[in-house]
């Protein structure tokens, strides 16, 4: 099976990180009064972000060490 | 007056982009579909930390999720009991001891090893059971998750069902247990993704840790406790009196550390499904030790959540809801929990991941069930008692049968239990009764190579027996007879109904233990040591690890595992 989880993951969580961390910036504080002031929609999603993008690095890293005629 | 839940556009989208991706991820997986190997046990060829990961998330439905952060808020940190004296020892020894003969023995499911090992009828004892368990409780997650949509956001009941059945449906008929495995870890990632927020925010809300402490105080005094009560796991465990979990040191240790957890994580095939599909004897068996050490750490997650919001509520932060509206007296309806949390902390974004993990929850405990389901009833009862000797492409077609069907009963159980909530709980006690003894019958059967077809069948009747007739002369304070037990009279009293239910798995163990030994002394060997080899541990070659790093094996890292399982009990003492 030549199917790497890793693709999906990195796709999705990155794709939530910046939605999560565009959203955090264009909102204003009043929109954080619930989350006790913090602006956790920038912050987690900037955590979010780095955690697909590692994903995706591996997931990549894989694929291109495996292409040149070792067929695994 | 409670607050519910509204979701903003960026929730919503976000709910939909993850149902692509899983619906996406069935459709990827369809084209690897080509036997009945590969849509059953994932051609067993899935790495490592795949079916570990799975292997946590299977369990990690809504239930638990939403059950455990209830606890919390009920029983304090002794709810970390389930984790660091049940979950974690029943794993590794999985792991290390059990798991070389299911993978081994290349049975293709938990009731067929059984059949290897003992004989048919205690096989289709187990089958028969566990295939109609799997789609009660898969029909509880649906009417669960509608059931708590329906409240929470007003989304409609049958709506609700019609569509998360269906997004299960499709990606299980595509792409099977690989299907089920790859959005298992998925869902992992959004559980622990969407709640840490929920802890961070809670906590800070709280006053961080030492002021939780302190919060908790008023909550263990009030409710006639030593003040460290709910801060404390095991200081207040000398008797089933001393703790509002109503369970003392001994039935804690061996009714839910023993015979539960190891029945539970050691013999159901739900779980146990996850470490055969890994790709080699020593992915299987690390299967259990990648998913421990996430699990160890999950109290943060689910439990604290629950401590948290009681704290609050006692210095008068009143989120949490009723159970019922118009009679206070029925207390706080705990399990409203991490849905309250959610909305009274997650702004629009957050928000919706952190709804959209809590839903995942709800459809991989039902994916779960499915998967297990169809793969028992095609090769354990289809194959087994309705049509052998067919073609492998036969069986691949039965099994997405089974699947359609599986959904189809759980469907129909959803609504049974909207219509009767006390039909479900009778079968989830009987399921209780059938559950209790199991372990005992795999531990003399992989460890005992005398035991035999004939104590292996009755002395799992005799367990199942055995609990209902303890649970009919047991009964909880205050309970009355019927449901809760005591139908047979009252000879027994427990100052809770887990303490009455831990007793119960002892005494059902027991029973089947005892049993075992005995009828299989007096009957004959049914299975020569040749028919034995691979399945029972004095007469299989011990796996080599050797040539592996010791981060990969399984026996090192067991201990690693156990040793930090043992550091949190104390630290947390």
């Amino acid at each position: 099976m030549t199917f790497d989880l890793r693709l999906p993951l990195g796709l999705m969580f990155s794709l939530f990180g910046a939605m999560l961390t565009i959203y955090g910036l264009m909102s204003d504080a009043a929109a954080f009064k619930k989350s006790l002031g913090v602006n956790i929609d920038l912050g987690w999603g900037l955590v979010m972000l780095v955690f697909g993008a590692l994903m995706l690095t591996f997931a990549l890293r894989a694929r291109s060490r495996n292409k040149p005629g070792s067929g695994g | 007056m409670p607050q519910t839940l509204s979701l903003a556009g960026i929730d919503y989208a976000i709910l939909i982009i993850y149902f692509v991706f899983v619906l996406g991820i069935g459709w990827a997986l369809k084209r690897y579909m080509k036997g009945s190997t590969e849509f059953f046990l994932s051609g067993r060829s899935i790495p490592a930390w795949v079916t570990g990961l799975a292997f946590l998330s299977a369990n990690l439905g809504a239930q638990e999720v939403i059950g455990m952060a209830a606890s919390g808020a009920k029983y304090g940190i002794m709810t970390s009991h389930f984790y660091w004296v049940g979950a974690i020892p029943a794993m590794v020894f999985l792991a290390i001891f059990m798991m070389p003969f299911y993978y081994g023995s290349k049975a293709r499911s938990v009731p067929e090893y059984l059949k290897l090992r003992f004989d048919e009828k205690t096989r289709g004892f187990n089958a028969m059971s566990f295939a109609v368990m799997t789609v009660f409780s898969s029909g509880i997650s649906l009417h669960a998750l509608a059931q708590l949509m329906e409240t929470l956001i007003g989304w409609n009941y049958n709506w609700c069902i019609a569509v998360s059945a269906t997004i299960v449906l499709i990606y299980i008929v595509f792409g099977g247990l690989t299907s089920a495995i790859y959005n298992e870890v998925l869902q992992f990632f959004m559980i622990v993704l969407g709640f840490a927020p929920l802890v961070f925010l809670g906590l800070k809300d709280v006053g961080g840790w030492s002021a939780l402490k302190a919060k908790l105080v008023p909550v263990a005094t009030n409710a006639g406790f030593a003040p460290g009560t709910f801060t404390e796991s095991w200081s207040h465990m000398g008797s089933s009196l001393e703790n509002p979990m109503g369970v003392g040191w001994f039935g804690m240790v061996a009714g839910l550390g023993f015979v539960l957890s190891f029945g539970y994580w050691c013999t159901d095939f739900l779980v146990v499904q996850r470490a055969m599909a890994a790709n080699s004897m020593s992915a299987a068996r690390r299967t259990p030790l990648i998913a421990a050490i996430p699990k160890m750490l999950f109290p943060i997650l689910v439990i604290l959540p629950g401590m948290i919001a009681i704290a609050l509520y006692q210095s008068g932060d009143h989120f949490l809801p009723l159970v019922d509206a118009a009679d206070p007296s029925k207390g706080l309806n705990y399990n409203m929990t991490i849905p309250m949390m959610l909305a009274k902390y997650f702004p629009a974004g957050l928000l919706g991941i952190g709804f959209t993990a809590l839903m995942a929850s709800f459809m991989s405990g039902m994916a779960g069930n499915v998967t297990a389901f169809n793969t028992v009833s095609t090769y354990d009862i289809y194959q087994s008692y309705i049509a052998p000797n067919k073609t492998d492409r036969h069986y691949l077609t039965v099994g997405r049968i089974m699947t359609v069907l599986g959904i189809a009963v759980s469907v129909g159980c959803a609504y049974l239990a909207a219509q009767f909530n006390n039909i479900m709980d009778m079968l989830q006690l009987v399921f209780g009764f059938v559950n209790a003894p199991l372990f005992a019958t795999f531990l003399l059967g992989m460890f005992w190579r005398r035991a035999t077809g004939h104590g292996a069948f009755w002395g799992l009747l005799g367990g199942t027996a055995g609990a209902a007739v303890f649970h009919g002369l047991a009964l909880a304070q205050g309970a009355s007879p019927g449901i809760k037990g005591g139908w047979l009279g009252r000879e027994f009293t427990f100052h809770s109904e887990m303490g009455q239910n831990f007793w119960m798995a002892i005494v059902a163990w027991t029973t089947c233990f005892v049993l075992t030994i005995v009828i299989s002394l007096a009957t004959k060997r049914n299975k020569t040591d040749a028919e034995l080899a691979g399945l029972v541990y004095s007469l299989t070659p011990r796996p080599k690890a050797e040539d592996e790093p010791w981060y990969k094996r399984p026996v090192t890292v067991g201990v690693l595992v156990l040793a930090a399982t043992l550091g949190l009990n104390i630290i947390f003492w």
